[in-house]
Protein backbone atom coordinates (compact mmCIF):
# COMPACT_ATOMS: atom_id res chain seq x y z
CA UNK A 1 0.00 0.00 0.00
CA UNK A 2 2.89 2.31 0.78
CA UNK A 3 4.19 1.76 -2.73
CA UNK A 4 0.76 2.40 -4.25
CA UNK A 5 0.48 5.64 -2.29
CA UNK A 6 3.97 6.70 -3.38
CA UNK A 7 3.06 6.08 -7.02
CA UNK A 8 -0.31 7.80 -6.55
CA UNK A 9 1.34 10.82 -4.95
CA UNK A 10 3.77 11.09 -7.81
CA UNK A 11 0.88 10.98 -10.32
CA UNK A 12 -0.96 13.73 -8.47
CA UNK A 13 2.10 15.97 -8.57
CA UNK A 14 2.44 15.26 -12.28
CA UNK A 15 -1.20 16.24 -12.85
CA UNK A 16 -0.83 19.45 -10.94
CA UNK A 17 2.16 20.43 -13.05
CA UNK A 18 0.66 19.49 -16.41
CA UNK A 19 -1.20 21.95 -18.62
CA UNK A 20 -3.51 19.17 -19.85
CA UNK A 21 -5.05 18.73 -16.40
CA UNK A 22 -5.71 22.47 -16.05
CA UNK A 23 -7.22 22.78 -19.51
CA UNK A 24 -9.52 19.82 -18.94
CA UNK A 25 -10.58 21.08 -15.52
CA UNK A 26 -11.22 24.56 -16.92
CA UNK A 27 -13.40 23.21 -19.73
CA UNK A 28 -15.32 21.04 -17.28
CA UNK A 29 -15.93 23.87 -14.84
CA UNK A 30 -16.89 26.39 -17.50
CA UNK A 31 -19.30 24.05 -19.28
CA UNK A 32 -20.98 22.69 -16.14
CA UNK A 33 -21.20 26.22 -14.73
CA UNK A 34 -23.00 27.35 -17.87
CA UNK A 35 -25.59 24.57 -17.65
CA UNK A 36 -26.08 25.15 -13.93
CA UNK A 37 -26.71 28.86 -14.36
CA UNK A 38 -28.99 28.25 -17.33
CA UNK A 39 -31.09 25.81 -15.31
CA UNK A 40 -31.25 28.19 -12.41
CA UNK A 41 -32.07 31.31 -14.40
CA UNK A 42 -34.46 29.84 -16.95
CA UNK A 43 -36.33 27.27 -14.90
CA UNK A 44 -36.02 29.10 -11.56
CA UNK A 45 -35.57 25.72 -9.85
CA UNK A 46 -33.34 25.18 -6.82
CA UNK A 47 -32.01 21.83 -7.98
CA UNK A 48 -28.80 20.41 -9.44
CA UNK A 49 -30.29 18.38 -12.29
CA UNK A 50 -29.09 20.98 -14.76
CA UNK A 51 -25.55 20.27 -13.56
CA UNK A 52 -25.64 16.47 -13.19
CA UNK A 53 -26.99 15.77 -16.68
CA UNK A 54 -24.32 17.49 -18.81
CA UNK A 55 -21.61 16.81 -16.22
CA UNK A 56 -21.86 13.06 -16.80
CA UNK A 57 -21.40 13.41 -20.54
CA UNK A 58 -18.57 15.90 -20.11
CA UNK A 59 -16.81 13.44 -17.80
CA UNK A 60 -17.22 10.74 -20.42
CA UNK A 61 -15.49 12.97 -22.97
CA UNK A 62 -12.82 14.46 -20.70
CA UNK A 63 -11.76 11.53 -18.51
CA UNK A 64 -9.89 9.79 -21.37
CA UNK A 65 -7.77 12.94 -21.73
CA UNK A 66 -6.80 12.71 -18.07
CA UNK A 67 -6.05 8.99 -18.03
CA UNK A 68 -4.43 8.45 -21.43
CA UNK A 69 -1.00 9.40 -20.12
CA UNK A 70 -0.91 7.11 -17.07
CA UNK A 71 0.62 3.94 -18.49
CA UNK A 72 1.02 4.78 -22.18
CA UNK A 73 3.70 7.35 -21.46
CA UNK A 74 5.58 4.96 -19.18
CA UNK A 75 5.70 2.49 -22.03
CA UNK A 76 6.79 5.11 -24.53
CA UNK A 77 9.59 6.45 -22.32
CA UNK A 78 10.61 2.98 -21.18
CA UNK A 79 10.24 3.99 -17.53
CA UNK A 80 7.78 1.13 -17.06
CA UNK A 81 10.87 -1.08 -17.16
CA UNK A 82 12.22 0.59 -14.03
CA UNK A 83 8.84 0.50 -12.32
CA UNK A 84 8.38 -3.20 -13.06
CA UNK A 85 11.88 -4.14 -11.90
CA UNK A 86 11.51 -2.23 -8.63
CA UNK A 87 10.35 -4.36 -5.69
CA UNK A 88 6.75 -3.34 -6.31
CA UNK A 89 3.86 -5.63 -7.22
CA UNK A 90 2.08 -5.07 -10.51
CA UNK A 91 -1.13 -4.57 -8.50
CA UNK A 92 0.52 -1.78 -6.54
CA UNK A 93 1.55 -0.03 -9.75
CA UNK A 94 -2.02 -0.19 -11.08
CA UNK A 95 -3.65 0.89 -7.81
CA UNK A 96 -1.12 3.70 -7.44
CA UNK A 97 -1.88 5.00 -10.91
CA UNK A 98 -5.59 4.70 -10.20
CA UNK A 99 -5.28 6.64 -6.96
CA UNK A 100 -3.63 9.42 -8.94
CA UNK A 101 -6.43 9.50 -11.50
CA UNK A 102 -9.15 9.39 -8.83
CA UNK A 103 -7.54 12.27 -6.98
CA UNK A 104 -7.54 14.30 -10.18
CA UNK A 105 -11.18 13.54 -11.05
CA UNK A 106 -12.15 14.05 -7.41
CA UNK A 107 -10.54 17.47 -7.19
CA UNK A 108 -12.19 18.52 -10.43
CA UNK A 109 -15.58 17.53 -9.00
CA UNK A 110 -14.77 19.16 -5.67
CA UNK A 111 -14.37 22.46 -7.49
CA UNK A 112 -18.03 22.26 -8.55
CA UNK A 113 -19.20 22.10 -4.96
CA UNK A 114 -19.92 25.80 -5.06
CA UNK A 115 -23.03 25.04 -7.15
CA UNK A 116 -24.82 23.28 -4.26
CA UNK A 117 -23.35 25.87 -1.91
CA UNK A 118 -25.06 28.63 -3.88
CA UNK A 119 -28.30 26.64 -3.88
CA UNK A 120 -28.27 26.12 -0.13
CA UNK A 121 -27.40 29.77 0.50
CA UNK A 122 -30.14 31.23 -1.68
CA UNK A 123 -32.74 28.49 -1.92
CA UNK A 124 -34.10 25.46 -0.19
CA UNK A 125 -33.14 22.39 -2.19
CA UNK A 126 -33.77 18.78 -1.16
CA UNK A 127 -30.39 17.67 0.24
CA UNK A 128 -30.99 13.95 -0.54
CA UNK A 129 -30.61 14.03 -4.33
CA UNK A 130 -27.71 16.48 -4.04
CA UNK A 131 -25.76 14.02 -1.91
CA UNK A 132 -26.63 10.91 -3.93
CA UNK A 133 -26.04 12.85 -7.14
CA UNK A 134 -22.51 13.69 -6.03
CA UNK A 135 -21.96 10.07 -5.03
CA UNK A 136 -23.17 9.12 -8.51
CA UNK A 137 -21.00 11.55 -10.42
CA UNK A 138 -17.94 10.54 -8.41
CA UNK A 139 -18.57 6.83 -9.00
CA UNK A 140 -19.14 7.55 -12.67
CA UNK A 141 -15.84 9.43 -12.88
CA UNK A 142 -14.21 6.52 -11.05
CA UNK A 143 -15.59 4.11 -13.67
CA UNK A 144 -14.37 6.22 -16.58
CA UNK A 145 -10.97 6.58 -14.91
CA UNK A 146 -10.68 2.80 -14.46
CA UNK A 147 -11.57 2.17 -18.10
CA UNK A 148 -9.15 4.90 -19.14
CA UNK A 149 -6.34 3.33 -17.12
CA UNK A 150 -7.00 -0.02 -18.76
CA UNK A 151 -6.94 1.59 -22.20
CA UNK A 152 -3.69 3.33 -21.32
CA UNK A 153 -2.09 0.00 -20.44
CA UNK A 154 -2.82 -1.39 -23.88
CA UNK A 155 -0.70 0.96 -25.99
CA UNK A 156 2.26 3.29 -25.83
CA UNK A 157 0.37 5.85 -27.92
CA UNK A 158 -1.58 8.31 -25.76
CA UNK A 159 -4.01 9.31 -28.52
CA UNK A 160 -4.86 5.68 -29.20
CA UNK A 161 -5.33 5.16 -25.45
CA UNK A 162 -7.75 8.10 -25.28
CA UNK A 163 -9.76 6.85 -28.25
CA UNK A 164 -10.00 3.31 -26.84
CA UNK A 165 -11.10 4.72 -23.48
CA UNK A 166 -13.75 6.86 -25.17
CA UNK A 167 -15.00 3.86 -27.14
CA UNK A 168 -15.37 1.65 -24.06
CA UNK A 169 -16.97 4.45 -22.05
CA UNK A 170 -19.52 5.17 -24.77
CA UNK A 171 -20.28 1.48 -25.07
CA UNK A 172 -21.13 1.17 -21.40
CA UNK A 173 -22.94 4.51 -21.43
CA UNK A 174 -25.22 3.68 -24.33
CA UNK A 175 -25.72 -0.09 -24.00
CA UNK A 176 -29.10 0.47 -22.38
CA UNK A 177 -30.35 2.48 -25.36
CA UNK A 178 -29.63 -0.53 -27.53
CA UNK A 179 -31.39 -2.63 -24.89
CA UNK A 180 -34.57 -0.58 -25.09
CA UNK A 181 -34.88 -1.64 -28.72
CA UNK A 182 -35.14 -5.24 -27.55
CA UNK A 183 -38.67 -4.85 -26.18
CA UNK A 184 -39.68 -8.39 -27.07
CA UNK A 185 -36.74 -10.05 -25.22
CA UNK A 186 -37.19 -8.69 -21.68
CA UNK A 187 -34.33 -10.76 -20.24
CA UNK A 188 -31.74 -9.37 -22.62
CA UNK A 189 -33.17 -5.89 -22.27
CA UNK A 190 -32.94 -5.93 -18.50
CA UNK A 191 -29.42 -7.32 -18.57
CA UNK A 192 -28.26 -4.57 -20.95
CA UNK A 193 -30.00 -1.99 -18.79
CA UNK A 194 -28.17 -3.33 -15.75
CA UNK A 195 -24.80 -3.22 -17.54
CA UNK A 196 -25.35 0.41 -18.49
CA UNK A 197 -23.64 3.10 -16.47
CA UNK A 198 -26.24 5.76 -17.29
CA UNK A 199 -29.07 3.64 -15.77
CA UNK A 200 -27.45 3.56 -12.36
CA UNK A 201 -26.23 7.10 -12.55
CA UNK A 202 -29.73 8.31 -13.43
CA UNK A 203 -31.16 6.62 -10.34
CA UNK A 204 -28.57 8.15 -8.05
CA UNK A 205 -29.21 11.62 -9.45
CA UNK A 206 -32.95 11.16 -8.80
CA UNK A 207 -32.08 10.36 -5.19
CA UNK A 208 -32.62 6.60 -5.43
CA UNK A 209 -29.86 4.52 -3.83
CA UNK A 210 -30.06 0.92 -4.96
CA UNK A 211 -27.53 -1.54 -3.53
CA UNK A 212 -27.51 -3.41 -6.85
CA UNK A 213 -26.39 -0.22 -8.59
CA UNK A 214 -23.53 0.35 -6.15
CA UNK A 215 -22.45 -3.29 -6.48
CA UNK A 216 -22.42 -2.95 -10.24
CA UNK A 217 -20.41 0.28 -10.28
CA UNK A 218 -17.83 -1.06 -7.83
CA UNK A 219 -17.53 -4.36 -9.73
CA UNK A 220 -17.08 -2.39 -12.92
CA UNK A 221 -14.11 -0.55 -11.40
CA UNK A 222 -12.55 -3.68 -9.94
CA UNK A 223 -12.91 -5.56 -13.22
CA UNK A 224 -11.22 -2.75 -15.16
CA UNK A 225 -8.34 -2.61 -12.66
CA UNK A 226 -7.96 -6.39 -12.75
CA UNK A 227 -7.76 -6.31 -16.55
CA UNK A 228 -5.13 -3.58 -16.30
CA UNK A 229 -2.99 -5.77 -14.04
CA UNK A 230 -3.29 -8.64 -16.49
CA UNK A 231 -2.46 -6.36 -19.37
CA UNK A 232 0.76 -5.29 -17.63
CA UNK A 233 1.64 -8.90 -16.84
CA UNK A 234 1.37 -9.86 -20.49
CA UNK A 235 3.81 -7.05 -21.33
CA UNK A 236 6.47 -8.95 -19.44
CA UNK A 237 5.86 -12.08 -21.47
CA UNK A 238 6.15 -10.47 -24.88
CA UNK B 1 25.60 -13.41 -6.22
CA UNK B 2 24.27 -13.50 -9.77
CA UNK B 3 23.68 -16.98 -11.14
CA UNK B 4 22.41 -17.42 -14.68
CA UNK B 5 21.66 -21.01 -15.69
CA UNK B 6 20.86 -22.16 -19.23
CA UNK B 7 18.80 -19.10 -19.98
CA UNK B 8 17.13 -18.70 -23.37
CA UNK B 9 14.75 -16.07 -24.69
CA UNK B 10 12.53 -16.40 -27.68
CA UNK B 11 10.72 -13.43 -29.23
CA UNK B 12 8.00 -15.10 -31.25
CA UNK B 13 9.98 -17.43 -33.47
CA UNK B 14 13.27 -15.55 -33.07
CA UNK B 15 15.78 -16.93 -30.60
CA UNK B 16 17.47 -13.81 -29.16
CA UNK B 17 19.39 -15.52 -26.34
CA UNK B 18 20.33 -19.18 -26.43
CA UNK B 19 21.41 -21.29 -23.46
CA UNK B 20 23.44 -18.63 -21.67
CA UNK B 21 25.03 -19.59 -18.33
CA UNK B 22 27.44 -17.67 -16.13
CA UNK B 23 28.06 -16.84 -12.52
CA UNK B 24 29.18 -13.59 -10.92
CA UNK B 25 30.60 -14.04 -7.42
CA UNK B 26 30.14 -11.35 -4.76
CA UNK B 27 32.22 -8.24 -5.32
CA UNK B 28 33.12 -8.94 -8.91
CA UNK B 29 32.64 -6.65 -11.90
CA UNK B 30 31.64 -8.65 -14.94
CA UNK B 31 31.75 -7.18 -18.42
CA UNK B 32 29.16 -8.39 -20.85
CA UNK B 33 30.64 -7.72 -24.25
CA UNK B 34 28.88 -8.06 -27.56
CA UNK B 35 28.06 -6.26 -30.81
CA UNK B 36 24.67 -4.66 -31.53
CA UNK B 37 21.84 -7.14 -31.37
CA UNK B 38 23.91 -9.76 -29.56
CA UNK B 39 21.33 -10.14 -26.81
CA UNK B 40 22.93 -8.09 -24.02
CA UNK B 41 19.85 -6.05 -23.19
CA UNK B 42 17.62 -9.11 -23.43
CA UNK B 43 19.83 -10.99 -20.98
CA UNK B 44 19.88 -8.05 -18.56
CA UNK B 45 16.11 -7.74 -18.70
CA UNK B 46 15.87 -11.37 -17.65
CA UNK B 47 18.39 -10.85 -14.84
CA UNK B 48 16.44 -7.87 -13.48
CA UNK B 49 13.10 -9.66 -13.67
CA UNK B 50 11.58 -7.40 -16.30
CA UNK B 51 10.82 -10.37 -18.50
CA UNK B 52 10.91 -14.04 -17.60
CA UNK B 53 13.26 -16.29 -19.60
CA UNK B 54 11.68 -18.70 -22.06
CA UNK B 55 13.71 -21.37 -20.29
CA UNK B 56 16.43 -21.47 -17.64
CA UNK B 57 16.76 -19.78 -14.27
CA UNK B 58 18.27 -16.63 -12.82
CA UNK B 59 19.13 -16.44 -9.13
CA UNK B 60 20.01 -13.16 -7.39
CA UNK B 61 21.46 -13.31 -3.87
CA UNK B 62 19.92 -16.73 -3.46
CA UNK B 63 16.42 -15.72 -4.63
CA UNK B 64 14.91 -16.96 -7.87
CA UNK B 65 14.04 -13.93 -9.97
CA UNK B 66 10.79 -15.50 -11.11
CA UNK B 67 9.34 -17.39 -8.15
CA UNK B 68 10.75 -15.08 -5.43
CA UNK B 69 10.63 -12.00 -7.57
CA UNK B 70 10.11 -9.28 -4.97
CA UNK B 71 12.88 -10.53 -2.67
CA UNK B 72 15.26 -10.86 -5.60
CA UNK B 73 14.36 -7.43 -6.99
CA UNK B 74 15.13 -5.79 -3.63
CA UNK B 75 18.76 -6.75 -4.17
CA UNK B 76 19.06 -5.23 -7.64
CA UNK B 77 19.77 -1.73 -8.88
CA UNK B 78 19.20 -1.36 -12.60
CA UNK B 79 20.22 1.20 -15.20
CA UNK B 80 18.42 0.43 -18.48
CA UNK B 81 20.11 1.26 -21.76
CA UNK B 82 17.84 4.21 -22.57
CA UNK B 83 18.00 5.76 -19.05
CA UNK B 84 14.22 6.19 -18.81
CA UNK B 85 13.69 8.82 -16.09
CA UNK B 86 10.61 10.92 -15.33
CA UNK B 87 11.45 14.18 -17.05
CA UNK B 88 8.81 16.16 -15.15
CA UNK B 89 10.40 15.54 -11.76
CA UNK B 90 13.36 17.24 -10.13
CA UNK B 91 16.47 15.21 -9.42
CA UNK B 92 15.81 15.23 -5.70
CA UNK B 93 12.13 14.30 -5.87
CA UNK B 94 12.91 11.55 -8.39
CA UNK B 95 15.56 9.99 -6.17
CA UNK B 96 13.19 10.31 -3.23
CA UNK B 97 10.48 8.50 -5.19
CA UNK B 98 12.84 5.72 -6.22
CA UNK B 99 13.97 5.44 -2.61
CA UNK B 100 10.38 5.04 -1.44
CA UNK B 101 9.43 2.33 -3.90
CA UNK B 102 12.65 0.52 -3.00
CA UNK B 103 11.52 0.41 0.60
CA UNK B 104 13.52 3.24 2.18
CA UNK B 105 11.90 5.31 4.91
CA UNK B 106 12.69 8.75 6.25
CA UNK B 107 14.98 9.87 7.81
CA UNK B 108 17.27 7.18 6.34
CA UNK B 109 15.84 7.86 2.88
CA UNK B 110 16.56 11.59 3.08
CA UNK B 111 20.11 10.78 4.07
CA UNK B 112 20.54 8.39 1.15
CA UNK B 113 19.16 10.93 -1.32
CA UNK B 114 21.67 13.51 -0.10
CA UNK B 115 24.51 11.00 -0.17
CA UNK B 116 23.68 9.95 -3.73
CA UNK B 117 23.35 13.55 -4.91
CA UNK B 118 26.76 14.27 -3.46
CA UNK B 119 28.37 11.10 -4.74
CA UNK B 120 27.05 11.59 -8.28
CA UNK B 121 28.09 15.25 -8.08
CA UNK B 122 24.57 16.45 -8.81
CA UNK B 123 24.49 19.12 -6.06
CA UNK B 124 24.12 21.97 -8.47
CA UNK B 125 21.19 20.28 -10.21
CA UNK B 126 19.37 18.77 -7.23
CA UNK B 127 16.31 20.95 -7.81
CA UNK B 128 16.46 21.01 -11.60
CA UNK B 129 13.86 19.15 -13.66
CA UNK B 130 15.38 16.02 -15.17
CA UNK B 131 14.00 17.01 -18.57
CA UNK B 132 16.36 20.00 -18.54
CA UNK B 133 19.51 17.99 -17.82
CA UNK B 134 22.08 17.03 -20.44
CA UNK B 135 22.55 13.39 -21.36
CA UNK B 136 25.60 13.04 -19.15
CA UNK B 137 23.81 14.35 -16.09
CA UNK B 138 20.79 12.16 -16.77
CA UNK B 139 23.17 9.23 -16.83
CA UNK B 140 24.36 10.24 -13.38
CA UNK B 141 20.79 10.42 -12.11
CA UNK B 142 20.24 7.00 -13.70
CA UNK B 143 23.16 5.49 -11.83
CA UNK B 144 22.04 7.39 -8.73
CA UNK B 145 18.60 5.78 -8.75
CA UNK B 146 20.24 2.38 -9.23
CA UNK B 147 22.34 2.71 -6.08
CA UNK B 148 19.82 4.59 -3.91
CA UNK B 149 18.84 1.49 -1.87
CA UNK B 150 22.41 0.18 -1.65
CA UNK B 151 21.65 -3.01 -3.59
CA UNK B 152 24.02 -5.97 -3.60
CA UNK B 153 23.79 -6.25 -7.35
CA UNK B 154 24.07 -3.52 -9.97
CA UNK B 155 22.99 -4.17 -13.54
CA UNK B 156 24.20 -1.44 -15.88
CA UNK B 157 23.24 -1.62 -19.55
CA UNK B 158 25.82 0.29 -21.59
CA UNK B 159 26.51 2.87 -18.88
CA UNK B 160 29.01 4.88 -20.93
CA UNK B 161 27.07 5.17 -24.15
CA UNK B 162 26.32 8.65 -25.49
CA UNK B 163 28.34 10.73 -23.02
CA UNK B 164 31.44 12.79 -23.69
CA UNK B 165 34.95 11.28 -23.32
CA UNK B 166 35.74 13.06 -20.06
CA UNK B 167 32.56 11.81 -18.46
CA UNK B 168 33.20 8.35 -19.86
CA UNK B 169 36.47 8.27 -17.93
CA UNK B 170 34.70 9.54 -14.80
CA UNK B 171 31.92 7.01 -15.14
CA UNK B 172 34.38 4.14 -15.49
CA UNK B 173 36.19 5.34 -12.40
CA UNK B 174 32.89 5.54 -10.57
CA UNK B 175 31.91 2.01 -11.59
CA UNK B 176 35.24 0.73 -10.31
CA UNK B 177 34.59 2.45 -6.99
CA UNK B 178 31.07 1.05 -6.85
CA UNK B 179 32.61 -2.37 -7.42
CA UNK B 180 34.00 -2.20 -3.89
CA UNK B 181 30.53 -2.57 -2.32
CA UNK B 182 28.47 -3.99 -5.16
CA UNK B 183 28.51 -6.97 -7.47
CA UNK B 184 28.24 -5.47 -10.94
CA UNK B 185 27.35 -6.69 -14.37
CA UNK B 186 27.77 -4.13 -17.12
CA UNK B 187 27.24 -4.48 -20.83
CA UNK B 188 29.30 -2.75 -23.46
CA UNK B 189 30.47 -3.10 -27.00
CA UNK B 190 33.73 -1.28 -26.32
CA UNK B 191 36.58 -3.76 -25.86
CA UNK B 192 39.06 -1.55 -23.98
CA UNK B 193 36.33 -0.59 -21.52
CA UNK B 194 36.18 -4.16 -20.35
CA UNK B 195 39.88 -4.39 -19.58
CA UNK B 196 39.76 -1.01 -17.81
CA UNK B 197 36.82 -1.73 -15.56
CA UNK B 198 36.05 -5.42 -15.30
CA UNK B 199 37.69 -8.42 -13.70
CA UNK B 200 35.90 -10.93 -15.86
CA UNK B 201 34.43 -10.87 -19.33
CA UNK B 202 31.68 -12.80 -21.01
CA UNK B 203 31.54 -12.32 -24.75
CA UNK B 204 28.20 -12.89 -26.41
CA UNK B 205 27.40 -12.98 -30.09
CA UNK B 206 24.10 -13.78 -31.77
CA UNK B 207 22.64 -14.82 -28.45
CA UNK B 208 25.36 -17.29 -27.52
CA UNK B 209 28.38 -17.04 -25.26
CA UNK B 210 31.50 -17.32 -27.40
CA UNK B 211 34.10 -16.76 -24.70
CA UNK B 212 34.36 -16.25 -20.96
CA UNK B 213 37.65 -15.34 -19.34
CA UNK B 214 39.38 -12.95 -16.98
CA UNK B 215 39.74 -9.51 -18.45
CA UNK B 216 43.54 -9.58 -18.21
CA UNK B 217 44.09 -12.80 -20.08
CA UNK B 218 41.52 -11.85 -22.65
CA UNK B 219 43.13 -8.54 -23.42
CA UNK B 220 46.55 -10.21 -23.46
CA UNK B 221 45.24 -12.59 -26.07
CA UNK B 222 43.24 -10.10 -28.04
CA UNK B 223 44.64 -6.68 -27.32
CA UNK B 224 48.07 -7.17 -28.94
CA UNK B 225 49.20 -5.36 -32.07
CA UNK B 226 47.97 -8.05 -34.39
CA UNK B 227 47.33 -5.61 -37.16
CA UNK B 228 49.98 -3.19 -38.30
CA UNK B 229 49.68 -0.42 -40.82
CA UNK B 230 52.78 0.43 -42.85
CA UNK B 231 53.49 3.38 -45.11
CA UNK B 232 56.44 2.59 -47.34
CA UNK B 233 58.22 4.30 -50.23
CA UNK B 234 59.36 1.51 -52.52
CA UNK B 235 58.26 -0.96 -55.18
CA UNK B 236 54.85 -2.02 -53.99
CA UNK B 237 54.83 -5.60 -55.22
CA UNK B 238 58.25 -6.38 -53.83
CA UNK B 239 57.43 -4.80 -50.49
CA UNK B 240 54.25 -6.81 -50.21
CA UNK B 241 56.13 -9.99 -51.13
CA UNK B 242 58.87 -9.42 -48.58
CA UNK B 243 56.40 -8.68 -45.81
CA UNK B 244 54.28 -11.69 -46.67
CA UNK B 245 57.36 -13.94 -46.43
CA UNK B 246 57.94 -12.99 -42.78
CA UNK B 247 57.01 -15.82 -40.41
CA UNK B 248 53.86 -14.99 -38.46
CA UNK B 249 52.27 -12.79 -41.10
CA UNK B 250 48.86 -13.96 -42.17
CA UNK B 251 47.71 -11.53 -44.81
CA UNK B 252 48.92 -8.34 -46.42
CA UNK B 253 46.49 -5.88 -47.95
CA UNK B 254 47.81 -3.24 -50.25
CA UNK B 255 46.32 0.22 -50.75
CA UNK B 256 47.53 2.91 -53.08
CA UNK B 257 47.91 6.33 -51.48
CA UNK B 258 47.72 8.50 -54.55
CA UNK B 259 51.35 9.51 -54.24
CA UNK B 260 53.56 7.83 -56.84
CA UNK B 261 55.81 5.18 -55.26
CA UNK B 262 54.31 5.45 -51.76
CA UNK B 263 51.99 2.67 -50.65
CA UNK B 264 50.07 1.65 -47.59
CA UNK B 265 49.99 -1.95 -46.34
CA UNK B 266 47.72 -3.50 -43.79
CA UNK B 267 49.47 -6.48 -42.22
CA UNK B 268 47.55 -9.03 -40.15
CA UNK B 269 49.72 -11.14 -37.86
CA UNK B 270 49.07 -14.40 -36.13
CA UNK B 271 47.27 -14.12 -32.78
CA UNK B 272 49.53 -12.93 -30.01
CA UNK B 273 52.53 -12.04 -32.18
CA UNK B 274 54.07 -8.59 -32.16
CA UNK B 275 55.91 -8.37 -35.48
CA UNK B 276 56.65 -4.65 -35.49
CA UNK B 277 60.47 -5.00 -35.06
CA UNK B 278 60.71 -7.65 -37.80
CA UNK B 279 58.59 -5.54 -40.14
CA UNK B 280 60.77 -2.50 -39.59
CA UNK B 281 63.91 -4.60 -40.08
CA UNK B 282 62.83 -6.22 -43.32
CA UNK B 283 61.96 -2.88 -44.89
CA UNK B 284 65.19 -1.15 -43.90
CA UNK B 285 67.19 -4.20 -45.07
CA UNK B 286 65.82 -3.68 -48.55
CA UNK B 287 66.69 0.02 -48.31
CA UNK B 288 63.07 1.09 -48.75
CA UNK B 289 61.87 4.06 -46.77
CA UNK B 290 59.64 3.26 -43.80
CA UNK B 291 57.45 6.35 -43.45
CA UNK B 292 54.96 5.07 -40.90
CA UNK B 293 54.46 2.01 -38.73
CA UNK B 294 51.31 1.86 -36.66
CA UNK B 295 49.76 -0.89 -34.54
CA UNK B 296 46.01 -1.11 -34.84
CA UNK B 297 43.96 -2.74 -32.10
CA UNK B 298 41.50 -5.36 -33.07
CA UNK B 299 37.99 -4.16 -33.59
CA UNK B 300 35.18 -6.00 -31.92
CA UNK B 301 34.21 -7.36 -35.31
CA UNK B 302 37.68 -8.87 -35.76
CA UNK B 303 37.43 -10.50 -32.38
CA UNK B 304 34.10 -12.08 -33.15
CA UNK B 305 35.44 -13.22 -36.46
CA UNK B 306 38.39 -14.85 -34.74
CA UNK B 307 36.42 -16.29 -31.87
CA UNK B 308 33.80 -17.73 -34.09
CA UNK B 309 35.92 -18.87 -37.02
CA UNK B 310 39.27 -19.93 -35.54
CA UNK B 311 40.35 -22.36 -32.88
CA UNK B 312 43.03 -20.05 -31.56
CA UNK B 313 41.15 -18.87 -28.50
CA UNK B 314 39.08 -21.62 -26.97
CA UNK B 315 36.10 -20.61 -24.87
CA UNK B 316 37.32 -21.78 -21.50
CA UNK B 317 34.14 -21.00 -19.62
N1 LIG C 1 10.88 -6.83 -27.63
C1 LIG C 1 11.48 -7.47 -28.66
N2 LIG C 1 10.74 -8.13 -29.57
C2 LIG C 1 11.33 -8.78 -30.61
N3 LIG C 1 12.65 -8.85 -30.82
C3 LIG C 1 13.45 -8.22 -29.95
C4 LIG C 1 12.91 -7.49 -28.83
N4 LIG C 1 13.94 -6.96 -28.13
C5 LIG C 1 15.07 -7.33 -28.78
N5 LIG C 1 14.79 -8.08 -29.87
C6 LIG C 1 15.77 -8.70 -30.79
O1 LIG C 1 16.62 -9.54 -30.05
C7 LIG C 1 17.97 -9.39 -30.46
C8 LIG C 1 18.85 -9.02 -29.29
O2 LIG C 1 18.52 -7.70 -28.88
P1 LIG C 1 19.18 -6.97 -27.65
O3 LIG C 1 18.47 -5.68 -27.47
O4 LIG C 1 19.21 -7.89 -26.49
O5 LIG C 1 20.66 -6.74 -28.17
P2 LIG C 1 21.84 -5.90 -27.51
O6 LIG C 1 22.99 -6.84 -27.37
O7 LIG C 1 21.38 -5.23 -26.28
O8 LIG C 1 22.17 -4.86 -28.64
P3 LIG C 1 22.60 -3.32 -28.55
O9 LIG C 1 24.09 -3.29 -28.44
O10 LIG C 1 22.14 -2.77 -29.86
O11 LIG C 1 21.89 -2.71 -27.39
C9 LIG C 1 17.99 -8.35 -31.58
O12 LIG C 1 18.06 -9.02 -32.79
C10 LIG C 1 16.66 -7.65 -31.42
O13 LIG C 1 16.17 -7.25 -32.67
MG1 LIG D 1 21.21 -3.32 -25.72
Amino acid sequence: MRNALAIGGKEVRTYFSSPMAYVVAAIFLAATGFFFVQDLAVLQLARLQGFFGPASFLLLLLCPLLTMRLLAEEQKLGSLELLLTAPVRDEEVVIGKYIGALAMVGSMLALTLYFPLVLFLFGDPDPGPVLTGYLGIFLLGACFAAVGLFASSMTSNQIVAAVIALGFSLLFWLAGTAGSMLQEVPGARDLLQYLTLSTHYGELVRGVVDARALVYLLSFIIAALFLTVRSIETKRWR
Amino acid sequence: MIDVQHVSKRYGGYLAVEDVSFHVPQGQILGFLGPNGAGKTTTMRMITGYMPPSSGTVTIAGYDIFSQSLQARRHIGYLPETVPLYTDMTVRSYLDFQGTIHGLKDPHKRGRVNTVIERMRLDEYADTYIGKLSKGYRQRVGIGQAIIHEPDVLVLDEPTIGIDPIQVVETRQLIKELGQDHTIILSTHILPEVSMVCQRVVIINEGQIVAADTADSLSAKLGGPERVRLLVRGPAREVAGAVRDLPGVQTVEHEATGTEGVDRFLVACRMGRDLRPQLAAVITQHKWDLLELQAIGMSLEDIFLRLTTSEELPANA
